[in-house]
C-alpha cells in the first residue's frame, strides 16, 4: 500500500506492507536510523518521534496510521542551520547521556514534556519520563538537562 | 557540573554527543550491506528437552528463505563450541566441568531460549515466518533451577558428565585460621543472603552483520561488541577455525553493555560462518525478549556467611559459603566471577585477619550467567556489607563506629589482605567522614522523628565498599587460570600537519572515550583537543586490545596511551635537539613545547611533527622519519577504588513502597580526568544498583523453568521516578602504580549501593521488628516482612 507524509519538512511516498511500523518505515524505507528500537512492548521510548507536534512511540503506530501526518525525527529536531536544538544542547552541556541509545527518545519526549509543562518541577519531569528508559544516566542529568533545556526553549519562544 | 576545560582535571564536554543528539549515532542494526539477508533464531521454548529430530522442510521452502541451518550443520564444519576464559581448579585439584558450550544444541536444550536452529531469509518478516516453520520435535524433561536444590542427588543433570551439577568447588583463604577466630569470638553474627539474579539490559538489543568477501577470504562482523580484538580471537582462534588475519571485527557505537557484551555468542559466531555458507552478508538484531532469554544474567548467588567479633566490635574472623549459579553453560569469565572476583574482595575496608570462603558454582536450566557491572565485586560487598551492618546493631555500635573500629588505618598500606589482594593506596576514613557530612548524618534523628509524625518509617544505612578495577597482572591471572592476557595497547599517530589519531583497544559503549583519552592526549602533547581524535572498537584500525570491561579502560587503556606518548615525547626530543642545534640532554619538553634550557629557541610538537615526516633538517642517521608510536601496557596489580554510601529512606508501612530521600555516594577513584564523566559513572551505577535493590530480579518459574520476568513489563527496570536525587564527591588517594594515577569508577555504584539500600529498610523497620529483607525490597516483600514481624512480636 501506498504512505504518504511529511517527514522533517521533507514531502514522502512509499510503497509499504500494510503492517509496517512507522519506525521500520523511517529506519528501513528512509534510513533515518535516529530512531531506534529498544523493546518489542512499547515500553522503552527509544522510538519517540513527533507526530503532529505531539511524542508518540512510533513502534506502537503502523506506516499507515501516519498517512498525512506531520512527523519529526531526531534527525529533523534542530533548525538546519547547524545549530543544535535547545535540548540537544542542554542534553550535551548537562550530560544527560552516555551511550547515546535512548537519547534521541529522550530528547524527543523532553521537548514534548516541556511545551506540555513549561515549568515543571522535578517530580512533574521524572513522572513524565515514565516512558522512556535509560539504562546509563541514572536520569540525575536528563532532569538537569530537561530543566535547562526548557529554559532555553523559553528564551527562544518556541518547542 | 565543573569547568569544561579540556585539560587533565576538565569537564570537558564530550566530543561524541554532537553525533548522539542529532541521530548520526551509528550502532549495528544501522548498518547495511548490500545484498543482505536476515536471519532468525529458533529457540527452545522448554527448559530442558531432548532434541528428537528438527524437521526444516517447511521453512525451507517458505518464502525468501535461502538457508536453515542446525547445530548437525555446525558440526560437519566442523565448527567448536564457545571457550571458557577461565579455568577455575576444584578443591580436589582437577579442573572444572568444561561441558561443550554449542552455538546451536546438540541433542539437547538446556534453558528457555537455548539456540537449537536458525533461519536466513531474505526479508526481517520472511526469517521470522519461517523460524515458525521449523518443526522440532522435543522430549520435555525435568529441569532444575535453584542452584542449591540442582547440588541435591537426584536431581536433573543439565550436562549428563557433570555429577550433581557441580561444575567445581573451589577455596580462597585459610579455614584453620578462620575456625580459630570463630571459637574465640565474642560475638558471631551470621547471615543468609541471596544476591538476586539480574538482567543486565543494555538499551540497544544485542545485533550482528556478517560478511564474507570470496576474493579476499575475508570476513567482516559488524557486532556489539565490548571487546571486538577479543571476539575476533576467540571467533577464528576457539569456534570457527578461521584464520585471525583475515577476520575484521567491528564494533560502532555500542548502546551500553554493563558487562553482557564482552562475551562472543552463539548469534555473532553462527551469523559470521553462514555468510560463507550463503554468499550473502546477514543480519540479525535482538528483539528485547531475545535480549531477557540469552544475554548473559548476572549475579544469583546464595550466601551462608558469619562474621566473628572480639569483645571491642573487632572482626577477627570471617566464613562465607557461597552458591554460584552459572546458568546451562560456562560463559566466557562466568568462572571467575564468583571466584576470583568475589572472594578476593571479602575482607573489604577491613583488617579481618582470618577470612575463608567456599564457592560453589552450579549448572542449572537457566540462560547462562556472567559478569554483569561489577561482577563478583558487588556480592562480595553485599556480604561484608550486610555482615558489618548487622554486627553493629548486634554489638550495640553506631555504624560509623564499627567501621571506624576496623578500617585499614592509612599508614598501612600496602596492605596485604588475607584473601590474596595486595591494596596500594586508599583513606576510608576520608570518604566516610566526608559521606556523612554530606548526607548529614547529624540531622538524621530529627527527620526520622517529623517522619514518624506522618506515619512513616525513615532509616538509614551505610555501605563502605572496596573493589578491583583492571585485572592484572597477566602472569599472575594466568597462573590462577585466566586463558588469556590482561593488557591493553594503544598507538598515538601525530600527522605531519601536527593533528592526532589515538588508536585504543579499549572500547567506549557509552564511557566517553573519546573525550577522555583525547583530554590525555591534549594535556600531554600540548595539541589542541579538537585536533586529536579517538579511534576504537574496529580491529582493522586499532592493532590490538582487549577491550572494556571491569573498569579498567582508563587505568589499562590510558596508561597504555600514556606510555605510547613517553615514545613519542622521547623520540621527539631527539629530533627536537638536531634541528635546534642542541645535544639531546639540554631539550626541556613541557606542554607540547622543546626548548633548549636557559634560551628561547623552542619548536613546537607540530612543528617536530612536521620535520618528521619531512625530514628534510632531521637526524636520518639515528632515527627513522615519522611520528607514530604503539605501547602495550599490562598493569603490575589491580587498582582499588573505595568509598562510602550513606542511603536514607522512608517507608510506608500500609504498602511496604520505600522511597529513597536521600543517595550519597563519596568515592575515591584516584586521579580524576574528567569529573563531569566521572559522576555521571557513579549516577548509572547507583541506578542499577537501586534497581537491584529495590526493583530488579529476574524469576523463572521452578518447574517449568520459564521465564516469568522476560519483558519490561514484568521486569522492573529503574524508570526517572523510582530513583531520587544523588548527592555524590570524591576524596581522592591517587592509584600507587599507573602514570595516570586513576583507579576506575564504572562500577562502584552498582557495587556500593545495594547493601546501603537494603539496611536503611532494615533500620528504619527495626521499631517493628524486621530484621532482614531479601532484595529486590518490593513493596509486596516489604509489607510482607513487616506483617511476619508483627506475627512473631504477637506470638
Ligand atoms: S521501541 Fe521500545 S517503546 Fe518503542
Ligand atoms: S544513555 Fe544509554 S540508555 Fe540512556
Amino acid at each position: 500500500m501506498n504512505v504518504s507524509m511529511t517527514v522533517n519538512g521533507r514531502s514522502v511516498t512509499a510503497d509499504v506492507d500494510p503492517p509496517t511500523l512507522l519506525t521500520e518505515f523511517l529506519r528501513d524505507h528512509l534510513g533515518l536510523t535516529g530512531t531506534h528500537v529498544g523493546c518489542d512492548t512499547g515500553q522503552c521510548g527509544s522510538c519517540t518521534i513527533h507526530l503532529d507536534g505531539r511524542a508518540v512511540k512510533a513502534c506502537s503506530v503502523l506506516a499507515a496510521q501516519a498517512e498525512g501526518a506531520r512527523v519529526v525525527t531526531i534527525e529533523g529536531l534542530a533548525d538546519g542551520n547547524g545549530d543544535l536544538h535547545p535540548m540537544q544542547a542542554a542534553f550535551r552541556e548537562e550530560h544527560g547521556l552516555q551511550c547515546g541509545f535512548c537519547t534521541p527518545g529522550m530528547v524527543m519526549a523532553a521537548v514534548d514534556l516541556v511545551n506540555t509543562y513549561p515549568n515543571a518541577s522535578d517530580t512533574t519531569i521524572r513522572e513524565n519520563l515514565e516512558g522512556n528508559i535509560c539504562r546509563c544516566t541514572g536520569y540525575e542529568n536528563i532532569v538537569r538537562a530537561l530543566k535547562s533545556g526548557a529554559a532555553g526553549m523559553g528564551d527562544q519562544g518556541n518547542g | 557540573m565543573g569547568e569544561p576545560t579540556t585539560k587533565i582535571g576538565g569537564s570537558t564536554r564530550r566530543s561524541e554527543d554532537k553525533r548522539f543528539l542529532t541521530g548520526q549515532g551509528r550502532y549495528t542494526d544501522d548498518i547495511n550491506m548490500a545484498g543482505q539477508t536476515y536471519a532468525c533464531f529458533v529457540r527452545s521454548p522448554h527448559a530442558h528437552a531432548r532434541i528428537n529430530s528438527i524437521d526444516t522442510s517447511m521453512a525451507r521452502d517458505a518464502d525468501g528463505v535461502l538457508a536453515v541451518f542446525t547445530g548437525e550443520d555446525l558440526a560437519n564444519d566442523g565448527i567448536g563450541g564457545l571457550p571458557c576464559g577461565w579455568q577455575i581448579h576444584d578443591v580436589s585439584g582437577e579442573p572444572m566441568a568444561e561441558p561443550p558450550h554449542p552455538l546451536l544444541a546438540q541433542g539437547k536444550a538446556r534453558y528457555v531460549g537455548d539456540h537449537v536452529a536458525v533461519v536466513i531469509a531474505e526479508t526481517k518478516q520472511q526469517a521470522r515466518d519461517a523460524a515458525e516453520l521449523v518443526d522440532v520435535d522435543y522430549d520435555m524433561l525435568d529441569a532444575v533451577i535453584s542452584p542449591a536444590k540442582a547440588l541435591e542427588s537426584g536431581q536433573p543433570l543439565v550436562h549428563d558428565e557433570v555429577p550433581d551439577n557441580r561444575c567445581y568447588t573451589w577455596e580462597l583463604g585459610d579455614s584453620g585460621a578462620a575456625d580459630e577466630a570463630f571459637e574465640r569470638a565474642h560475638h558471631v553474627t551470621s547471615l543468609d543472603l541471596v544476591n538476586n539474579r539480574l538482567i543486565p539490559n543494555a538499551l540497544e538489543p544485542r545485533a550482528a552483520v556478517a560478511s564474507y568477501s570470496p576474493g579476499e577470504d575475508h570476513y567482516t562482523l559488524y557486532t556489539t561488541s565490548q571487546n571486538p580484538h577479543l571476539a575476533r580471537l576467540l571467533l577464528s582462534a576457539f569456534v570457527l577455525n578461521l584464520p585471525e588475519h583475515k577476520v575484521r571485527v567491528v564494533s560502532p557505537d555500542v548502546g551500553g553493555g554493563f558487562g553482557s557484551k564482552i562475551y562472543p555468542y552463539a548469534e555473532e559466531a553462527t551469523l559470521t560462518w553462514a555468510s560463507k555458507k550463503i554468499g550473502r552478508p546477514i543480519k540479525w538484531t535482538a528483539e528485547r525478549v531475545e535480549s531477557f532469554l540469552s544475554d548473559a544474567h548476572g549475579r544469583d548467588h546464595v550466601t551462608r556467611a558469619e562474621m566473628a567479633l572480639d569483645t571491642d566490635g573487632r572482626f577477627i574472623g570471617m566464613r562465607v559459603d557461597t552458591k554460584a549459579n552459572l546458568g546451562a553453560y560456562l560463559s566466557t569469565f562466568a568462572s571467575a566471577v564468583p571466584t576470583i572476583l568475589y572472594a578476593t574482595l571479602l575482607a573489604g575496608q577491613y583488617t579481618t585477619p582470618a577470612i575463608h570462603a567456599r564457592v560453589t558454582a552450579v549448572f542449572t536450566h537457566t540462560a547462562p550467567v556472567d559478569a554483569y557491572r561489577g561482577a563478583g565485586r558487588p556480592e562480595a560487598t553485599y556480604v561484608v556489607e550486610r555482615l558489618v551492618s548487622q554486627a553493629a546493631r548486634d554489638m550495640g555500635l553506631s555504624q560509623a563506629e564499627i567501621r571506624r573500629r576496623n578500617f585499614i588505618p592509612t599508614d598501612a598500606f600496602p596492605y596485604q589482605t588475607p584473601v590474596a589482594l595486595n591494596y596500594d593506596v586508599g583513606d576510608y576514613d576520608a570518604t566516610l567522614t566526608r559521606a556523612e557530612e554530606l548526607a548529614d548524618v547529624a540531622g538524621f534523628e530529627g527527620r526520622r522523628e517529623e517522619a514518624q509524625k506522618r506515619g512513616k518509617y525513615r532509616g538509614i544505612g551505610y555501605s563502605t565498599y572496596i573493589e578491583a578495577c583492571g585485572l592484572a597482572p597477566s602472569n599472575i591471572a594466568g597462573a590462577l587460570g585466566a586463558r588469556a592476557g590482561l593488557y591493553e595497547a594503544g598507538e598515538v599517530r601525530l600527522h605531519p600537519t601536527g593533528k592526532v589519531t589515538v588508536f585504543t583497544g579499549s572500547h567506549s559503549h557509552g564511557q566517553g572515550h573519546e573525550t577522555t583519552f583525547a583530554q590525555i592526549v591534549s594535556d600531554r602533547l600540548g595539541i589542541p583537543f579538537d585536533d586529536v581524535d579517538v579511534v576504537h572498537g574496529d580491529t582493522d584500525r586499532s592493532a590490538f586490545g582487549m577491550g572494556t570491561y571491569g573498569s579498567r579502560s582508563l587505568a589499562v587503556g590510558g596508561s597504555a596511551i600514556v606510555k605510547a606518548m613517553d615514545k613519542i615525547i622521547d623520540k621527539s626530543r631527539r629530533i627536537a635537539a638536531h634541528m635546534l642545534e642542541a645535544a639531546e640532554a639540554d631539550i626541556e619538553y613541557d606542554d607540547g613545547t622543546f626548548r633548549v634550557a636557559g634560551t628561547d629557541k623552542s619548536l613546537s610538537m607540530a612543528e617536530v611533527a612536521f620535520s618528521a615526516y619531512v625530514p628534510h633538517n632531521y637526524p636520518l642517521e639515528q632515527l627513522e622519519p615519522g611520528l607514530d608510536e604503539s605501547a602495550f601496557y599490562d598493569p603490575t596489580n589491580f587498582t582499588y577504588p573505595a568509598g562510602s554510601h550513606i542511603c536514607e529512606v522512608e517507608v510506608d508501612p500500609d504498602t511496604g513502597r520505600v522511597e529513597i530521600v536521600n543517595f550519597t555516594a563519596v568515592d575515591d577513584f584516584g586521579n580524576v580526568i574528567n569529573p563531569m564523566i566521572v559522576e555521571g559513572q557513579v549516577h548509572g551505577g547507583l541506578a542499577q544498583g537501586i534497581g537491584q535493590a529495590l526493583l530488579e530480579g529476574a524469576v523463572y518459574d521452578a518447574e517449568s523453568g520459564q521465564l516469568i520476568t522476560g519483558t519490561y513489563m514484568d521486569y522492573t527496570m529503574p524508570r526517572a521516578d523510582d530513583l531520587p536525587s544523588f548527592r555524590v564527591d570524591t576524596c581522592n588517594t591517587p592509584c600507587t602504580h599507573n602514570p595516570l594515577g586513576v583507579k576506575g569508577c564504572g562500577e562502584a555504584g552498582a557495587i556500593g549501593s545495594p547493601p546501603a539500600v537494603i539496611d536503611a529498610i532494615i533500620d528504619a523497620l527495626r521499631p517493628l521488628g524486621v530484621t532482614d529483607l531479601e532484595m529486590p525490597a518490593t513493596p509486596l516483600r516489604v509489607w510482607q516482612a513487616i506483617q511476619d514481624a508483627q506475627g512473631r512480636q504477637v506470638a
